[in-house]
């Protein structure tokens, strides 16, 4: 993590200087983007916009209602047998699930992926207390062996090759090296497999919170939740409290979303709605079973509508694919385990505004995120908002803001702005041939201009400004 | 205090909400069931282009056979499920089934090629299976097994999820796992590239049985 307020910046030219990665990050977005886009095409999903519409409405409905949802929700689990723990923050979840462990001796632990634990850094807690904690969804699985962590929400190792993996599985298993994916796989299998079978205790995530059944709903590709959920002994789904969603009808709305705005498909391999331990008369299943819900920052958000909306995010990723930051800088220059746009505005939300200042500065405001969100979230909104926090906290410096406070008085005064034009128009200095004005050797060099130009260009002042251009040719005609 | 009546109380105080509040009238909405006039063959299709298996039976006998050609002399568990009785399947020689305990079932899951079961409800639209876990329907027949075949009455068939939830309001009243397989298990985790059988089984068949 970085310490400082600003971005990493020698990191950041370090992945915008790595074609391989480049080629990796853009090659895997786009196909993402790709997918998503027949996915809600009118033909394939002819009511996409009102689903989405309705969507960001359920969401705004329970968000509103969170206490009585969240109520709701521990009655409902209680009665089938579950038993709900809430917890306030990273270290509560990894506590508990320790405590769990040692009450039950149980000394292994098989977790599928959920973004909600890798908030929590839950496996390095767990390990220092020789417990054995093992990541199953082979891009996790991965990353736990190379002590990572996610690239990006719903490819989590969307930048390593299959050298990468063969050094990764070679180092930490000692098999022999494998450089085919399909026999890479094949090896993981196995390993995993033992380790499923061995583990008292399976973790996994929620995607969604069903309040009205008191049930998780999982969905995933490679069956490791499913695995992890029934395997063990004891479940325990780990989510953030704003999972949840009123009743299992809702459903029909967000799994028709999610798959598609996350891989293009109508539904993963796998869903997976469930409610309690094991029943009396079902064969298998865990006989325990426990909800973790984790405030971590969450209810800071609750008082402002417009922030609130951060809190509707279903965790699709397709605002990383679609956005411009995101498909240069990658996934490790942000600071948290969130990335990309939706990351830009919740880890500073969570972690306060002072933590990481620069994030909601990290966009172009070009608004992709908003379009594709499935929930609707204004992020350009927030971003914007969070902006201004910034700005207000005074850690912009005085300078910075002196400079912008005269460019808004400038933009607001036509008559100035057209005396600003004209003068820029003639006495600016143009570099040679095209060029923008970074080349210049002057004003640039300026401490405060060099500094705000080391990250943007721009082309110099037309010799003729537009609004003089427009009123000579409205004399011609 | 405890967590849970912090958390509650951050939530109330930013919402301006007292305990025990009521909640304003729900989002509510239609759910718009696909019209599909042949669902058996919709099925067949989707859940083909998922790289799944489909197979049509028209009595119990060729059900059977299906089975015994897919399953091929290779080890195989079943479930203890009516439909599996009915059709012959449990009689075959070789053929696990009537475990003693959990335990036991367990390690032949975890032994067997091929895991047969039956499913409660099957999604034409996007050819999934949707799976109970209730007596004669054991979760891990259908995961752990390399290769898994369901047997599918064609009247179960439903236009889509839309259509199951309209008669499942609440599948928790049902049993405490409702699992929906929509195609073999499959990843794209290490450079893009697709893989099925990652963690359940790689290859999945569908027998329907248009005669039920
Ligand atoms: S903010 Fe929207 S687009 Fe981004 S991950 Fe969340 S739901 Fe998906």
């Amino acid at each position: 993590m970085n310490p400082s307020s600003g971005p990493p910046d020698a990191a950041i030219h370090e992945t915008l200087g790595d074609p391989r990665l480049q080629t990796a990050i853009y090659s895997a977005t786009q196909r993402l983007i790709d997918h998503r886009k027949n996915a809600v095409s009118t033909d394939a999903l002819p009511a996409y916009q009102d689903l989405r519409t309705l969507a960001n409405r359920i969401k705004r409905h329970t968000i509103e209602h969170l206490d009585y949802y969240l109520e709701l929700v521990e009655t409902q689990v209680t009665a089938r047998g579950g038993k709900v723990v809430f917890c306030e923050d990273a270290n509560e979840v990894a506590d508990f699930v320790l405590n769990l462990a040692k009450e039950k001796g149980e000394r292994l632990i098989v977790k599928s992926k959920s973004m909600t634990t890798e908030e929590v850094h839950l496996n390095d807690r767990l390990e220092s207390h020789q417990l054995e904690a093992v990541e199953t969804d082979l891009g996790e699985y991965l990353l736990q062996l190379a002590h990572q962590r996610p690239y990006h929400i719903v490819a989590p190792a969307l930048h390593m090759t299959r050298y990468d993996v063969a050094d990764v599985l070679t180092k930490n298993l000692g098999v022999e090296r494998e450089v085919e994916p399909e026999k890479q796989t094949k090896i993981a299998r196995a390993t995993l497999r033992e380790k499923f079978l061995e583990a008292g205790i399976g973790i996994t995530g929620a995607n969604f919170v069903v309040a009205g059944s008191g049930a998780v709903v999982v969905v995933e590709n490679e069956g490791n939740a499913r695995l992890s959920s029934s395997a063990p002994r004891i479940h325990v789904a780990v989510a953030g409290i704003e999972k949840l969603i009123p009743s299992a009808k809702d459903l029909a709305v967000f799994l028709k979303l999610l798959g598609r705005s996350a891989t293009g498909q109508p539904l993963t391999v796998y869903t997976s709605f469930l409610s309690g331990p094991r029943r009396e008369n079902e064969p298998d299943g865990p006989e325990e079973f426990y909800l973790v819900l984790l405030d971590g920052g969450r209810t800071k958000l609750l008082a402002d509508p417009a922030k609130r909306e951060s809190l509707f995010c279903i965790r699709c990723g397709a605002c990383l694919n679609h956005c411009p930051v995101y498909r240069k800088i990658g996934g490790h220059n942000y600071p948290w385990v969130y990335s990309g746009p939706i990351g830009a505005i919740i880890t500073p939300q969570f972690h306060g505004i002072a933590k990481d200042p620069w994030l909601p500065f990290a966009s172009s405001l070009c608004g992709a995120c908003a379009e594709v969100c499935p929930v609707k979230i204004d992020i350009p909104k927030v971003l914007l908002k969070l902006r201004a926090e910034v700005t207000h906290s005074g850690a912009k410096g005085p300078g910075e803001r002196r400079a912008f406070r005269l460019w808004a008085a400038v933009m607001a005064r036509p008559k100035l702005f057209s005396l600003f034009g004209a003068i820029a128009a003639h006495f600016a200095p143009r570099p040679k041939s095209g060029a923008w004005i970074r080349k210049l050797s002057w004003p640039t060099n300026l401490a405060p201009l060099a500094a705000w130009l080391s990250q943007r260009d721009l082309p110099p002042p037309a010799p003729l400004s537009f609004r003089s251009q427009w009123k000579s040719r409205k004399a011609a005609r | 205090m405890s967590a849970r009546e912090n958390i509650l109380g951050r939530i109330r105080t930013a919402l301006g909400r007292m305990p025990g509040e009521g909640i304003a009238p729900r989002p509510n909405f239609e759910l718009q069931i696909p019209s599909v006039p042949d669902r058996t063959a919709l099925f067949c299709e989707r859940f083909e282009a998922l790289a799944g298996k489909a197979h049509l039976a028209a009595d119990a006998s060729a059900a059977l056979e299906t089975v015994k050609a897919i399953r091929n002399g290779r080890t195989a568990v079943a479930a203890d499920h009516p439909l599996l009785a009915e059709t012959g399947i449990l009689n075959l020689e070789g053929v696990e089934h009537s475990f003693p305990d959990a335990a036991a079932r367990r390690q032949a899951c975890a032994r067997c090629d091929i895991g047969i079961s039956s499913a409660t409800y099957s999604l034409a639209d996007t050819g999934t299976m949707v799976m109970f876990a209730k007596p004669g329907e054991p979760r891990l027949v259908s995961l752990l097994p390399p290769i898994h075949v369901a047997l599918i009455p064609a009247s179960s068939i439903l236009a889509g999820l839309e259509d199951l939830l309209a008669r499942v309001a609440d599948p928790a009243a049902y049993s405490s796992s409702m699992v929906f397989i929509t195609g073999p298990s499959r990843t794209a985790d290490i450079e893009q590239i697709l893989i099925r059988g990652v963690h359940g089984p790689g290859e999945v068949h569908a027998v329907v049985l248009t005669y039920r």
